[in-house]
């Protein structure tokens, strides 16, 4: 720094760098800003001791505040669970229909049970009860263990054909391979049963089928193929199959019956998360 | 260049044996007391701006039971804001929006006309920082002392005036950071829980926050918050042009300087320094405009004193364009132009913003519909064929009393609603009530047999009418029907 050059007009130091004439003054940064750079420089080590940080030989650096996210989370879900006891408290205390019948805890539980659909039934009922392969829509009107929300209540409590002893069970027989009907006798019941629903059918089957269907079906669904409730018998009289209209799976479904499950939900979610789960299902399509 | 010179009147050039330093200390600027036109001004200002500051907080308004009766209150947990009998909810945050651009246009109009008068006279930057200055005054003393007393050794009495500066100027900080947080809850509750510790850590938080910002702007920062930290002064020369009026040194009629009127080559400029002494960011407003002077006019007070004085013609520093200063230099007419292209768009932006903001306020309807149509499943189909839709609907009442409506929808043929938690399925139309200042949410099921789907998807309009004698609101909204692939 022996010769500096100094700059005529301002006596400021240049800072030797010139650029097509112009040369650079070596104007100096305003010192608050050297400290505000300092302070950032004790900010992060305060940080540091503060905080879980470096890595060490046996896990991590815990920090002085013994602080974690998780922790934090923690806390804020008892709080949640604290402030929301007002609602849920309600909830405990009133049946499924008394719930529905208050606008605002009606109004909770959908919201609160939407997010325990989301988590736990979506998987196989669809987002919004928007059903799957195999799996009940739950949005639209047909119920095959009864839409009301008391029905609705008890499948998501007990589950169907799960491990607890009031679950809904409902059985059909293998018609075919236990061998009680011969194949032209199902064939011809697939038949009747596809002109349950006003759908194409070969009316000399049909006829003959209607036949094999009262003595073998209409005790479960109905002689007219209207399902039943208690017993968890579809409803065969309308547009909506669970497991395909298609004439070959309702030969298949007479033949060797496809059985569904659905687990138990006490137990695993409060009685306030079932209700809650009961009221928003119910409000998918409004139930029955 | 103006910054340069700056620096250069404060260090002196540096001499070529001194070690290039680099970091350079912040210059103190010492203003000196003024009294004059503007300063009153500034003073009638500042009482004003402070005042409303710290009392509108306290001014009750009556909303009836169960409501809020601060007149001027954001309440952040019910989610509404009240200023006077206006009651904003979060969907109309735009109203926020429209001030702030009603602000901006003000402030460019402002500008435009009268170079940084926001600056000067009304930031609050500038009102707080006065205020600092006069308690600083008042303890210290006037310029010639505290530039003494800061040069000079510890001793026990500068201690004393020290702290108690300090501490005057925390008890503002204090009150001012307290002020703020009343905007956000019920004032009197608010001091009674602050004063006896009841007050959530939130609130301290933000006390200590604006107390500690409060206390360091004003007390500390003073003037470099406008040269260094404010962004406005970097582009508010953008809103000058040679029509506006600014604060500016006759350099015509003041140069050259001289102590005393011996010949008559000599300016009215007895370059007494007083200009630059009173002015609260150093600046030597002779050197011509500058990013500095933030357009308080204390110079022109200060150059007024000393021109009364000596018995010459006033406002040798003054408020002027430079078109007139030219006029004036050349002996022609003065002319102050203030409808200018420029202010005339600014006044009619002004107008139109402000003209649509009023009318919005005046006629808004105090009820809003948000429809959601449910995505997932986009409709189904039902046992007997007919399509369904599912819509969350929900209505805004922001009128402090319950209000019955009825719902029909158009555009679908033969459609029908079954409204969760309302007796009656398959209807034409449904009454909803809404509680008074709340919202409503409904889930509405739309059912319409499939002949009635002209497309894939198809408009679907709900209509909600107000049923009653005392209003005749109507909200049509518009959504869309889903069916299966024709
Ligand atoms: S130069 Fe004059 S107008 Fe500008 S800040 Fe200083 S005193 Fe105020
Ligand atoms: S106060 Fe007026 S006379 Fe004194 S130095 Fe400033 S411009 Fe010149």
């Amino acid at each position: 720094m022996a010769n500096v050059e100094k700059d005529a007009i301002t006596g400021t130091e240049t800072t030797g760098h010139e650029w097509d004439g112009i040369k650079e003054l070596n104007t100096p940064l305003p010192k608050w800003w050297l400290y505000t750079f300092y302070a950032c420089i004790l900010f992060a080590i305060g940080y540091w001791i503060l905080y879980p940080s470096w890595p060490t030989l046996h896990g991590h650096w815990q920090g002085l505040l013994h602080y974690t996210s998780r922790g934090a989370f923690a806390q804020d879900q008892l709080k949640q669970k604290a402030e929301r006891s007002v609602w849920t408290d309600k909830i405990s205390s009133k049946t499924v229909d008394e719930i529905a019948a208050d606008p605002e805890l009606l109004n909770y539980s959908i919201a609160a049970g939407h997010s325990i659909f989301a988590n736990n039934c979506a998987p196989c009922h669809g987002t919004n009860g928007s059903g799957n392969k195999n799996f009940p829509i739950l949005a639209d009107d047909d119920w095959l263990w009864g839409g009301t929300l008391d029905a609705i209540y008890t499948t998501v409590q007990y589950g169907i054909r799960a491990k607890n002893d009031n679950t809904r069970s409902d059985s059909m027989p293998n018609f075919g391979t236990d061998e009680i009907l011969t194949p032209t006798e199902i064939n011809d019941a697939a038949e009747y049963v596809l002109s349950l629903s006003g759908k194409q059918t070969d009316p000399a089957a049909a006829k003959k089928g209607e036949t094999v269907f009262a003595d073998n079906c209409a005790a479960c669904h109905g002689d007219k193929g209207q399902g039943t409730h208690e017993l968890g018998a579809p409803r065969l009289s309308d547009g909506i199959w669970l497991y395909s209209g298609a004439k070959s799976a309702i030969v298949s479904q007479i033949t060797h019956p496809k059985l569904g499950v659905m687990p138990a939900w006490t137990g695993r979610l409060s009685n306030v998360e079932i209700k809650e789960a009961a009221v928003y299902v119910h409000s998918l399509g409004g139930g029955q | 260049m103006s910054v340069i010179s700056h620096n250069e009147t404060k260090n002196g050039p540096k001499k070529a044996e001194e070690k290039p330093s680099l970091y350079a200390s912040h210059i103190k600027v010492y203003p000196q007391r003024i009294a004059g036109t503007f300063r009153r001004i500034k003073w009638l200002t500042l009482y004003t701006l402070l005042g409303l500051y710290y009392l509108v907080p306290w001014i009750r308004w009556d909303r009836g039971p169960g409501a809020p009766s601060q007149a001027v209150l954001i309440d952040m947990p019910a989610r509404r804001a009240y200023f006077f009998g206006i009651e904003i909810w979060p969907q109309e945050v735009y109203y926020l929006a429209g001030i702030l651009i009603l602000g901006a246009i003000g402030l460019f109009l402002a500008t435009g006309l009268a170079g940084r008068v926001w600056c000067g006279f009304t930031c609050p930057q500038t009102v707080w920082t006065d205020l600092f200055m006069w308690v600083e005054r008042k303890i210290e003393g006037s310029r010639n002392k505290r530039m003494k007393l800061d040069a000079g050794p510890l001793t026990l009495e500068k201690a004393a005036k020290k702290i108690s500066k300090h501490a005057a100027w925390i008890v503002i900080s204090i009150i001012t950071g307290g002020a703020w947080i009343f905007y956000y809850g019920d004032a009197p509750t608010m001091l009674k829980e602050m004063l006896t510790g009841q007050a959530s850590q939130t609130v301290y938080g933000f006390l200590f926050l604006f107390t500690a910002t409060t206390y360091l702007l004003a007390g500390w920062a003073r003037e470099q918050v406008c040269t260094y930290m404010c962004p406005w002064p970097r582009f508010q020369s953008a809103m000058f042009d040679e029509d506006t009026l600014i604060v500016t040194y006759e350099a015509w009629r003041g140069e050259p300087r001289g102590k005393a009127k011996t010949d008559d080559k000599i300016g009215d400029c007895v370059d007494c320094n007083l200009c630059q002494n009173v002015c609260p960011t150093g600046v030597d407003i002779r050197k011509g405009s500058q990013l500095e002077c933030i357009g308080c006019a204390l110079c022109i007070d200060a150059c007024n004193s000393v021109m009364t004085k000596l018995n010459r013609p006033l406002n040798l520093i003054t408020y002027d364009s430079i078109s007139n200063q030219n006029a004036r230099q050349e002996g022609k007419p003065e002319r102050i132009r203030l409808i200018r292209p420029r202010t005339v768009a600014y006044m009619a932006l002004l107008t139109i913003v402000g003209g649509i903001m009023a009318y919005g306020l005046l006629e808004r309807p105090r009820v809003e519909v948000n429809i959601q149509r449910d995505r997932s499943p986009l409709f189904v189909t039902l046992s007997n064929g007919d399509i369904r839709n599912g819509y969350t609907f929900k209505i805004l009442n922001m009128l402090r009393r319950e209000r019955t409506f009825n719902l029909t929808t158009e555009y679908v043929d033969n459609a029908t609603m079954t409204v969760i938690g309302i007796n009656g399925r398959d209807r034409k139309n449904v009454t909803l009530k809404v509680g008074p200042d709340t919202v409503g949410t409904y889930r509405v099921f739309v059912k319409a047999p499939p002949q009635s789907l002209k497309a894939e998807s198809q408009n679907l309009e709900f209509v909600l009418r107000e049923t009653g004698a005392q209003s005749h609101v109507e909200v049509d909204s518009t959504t869309k029907f889903y069916g299966p692939k024709k």
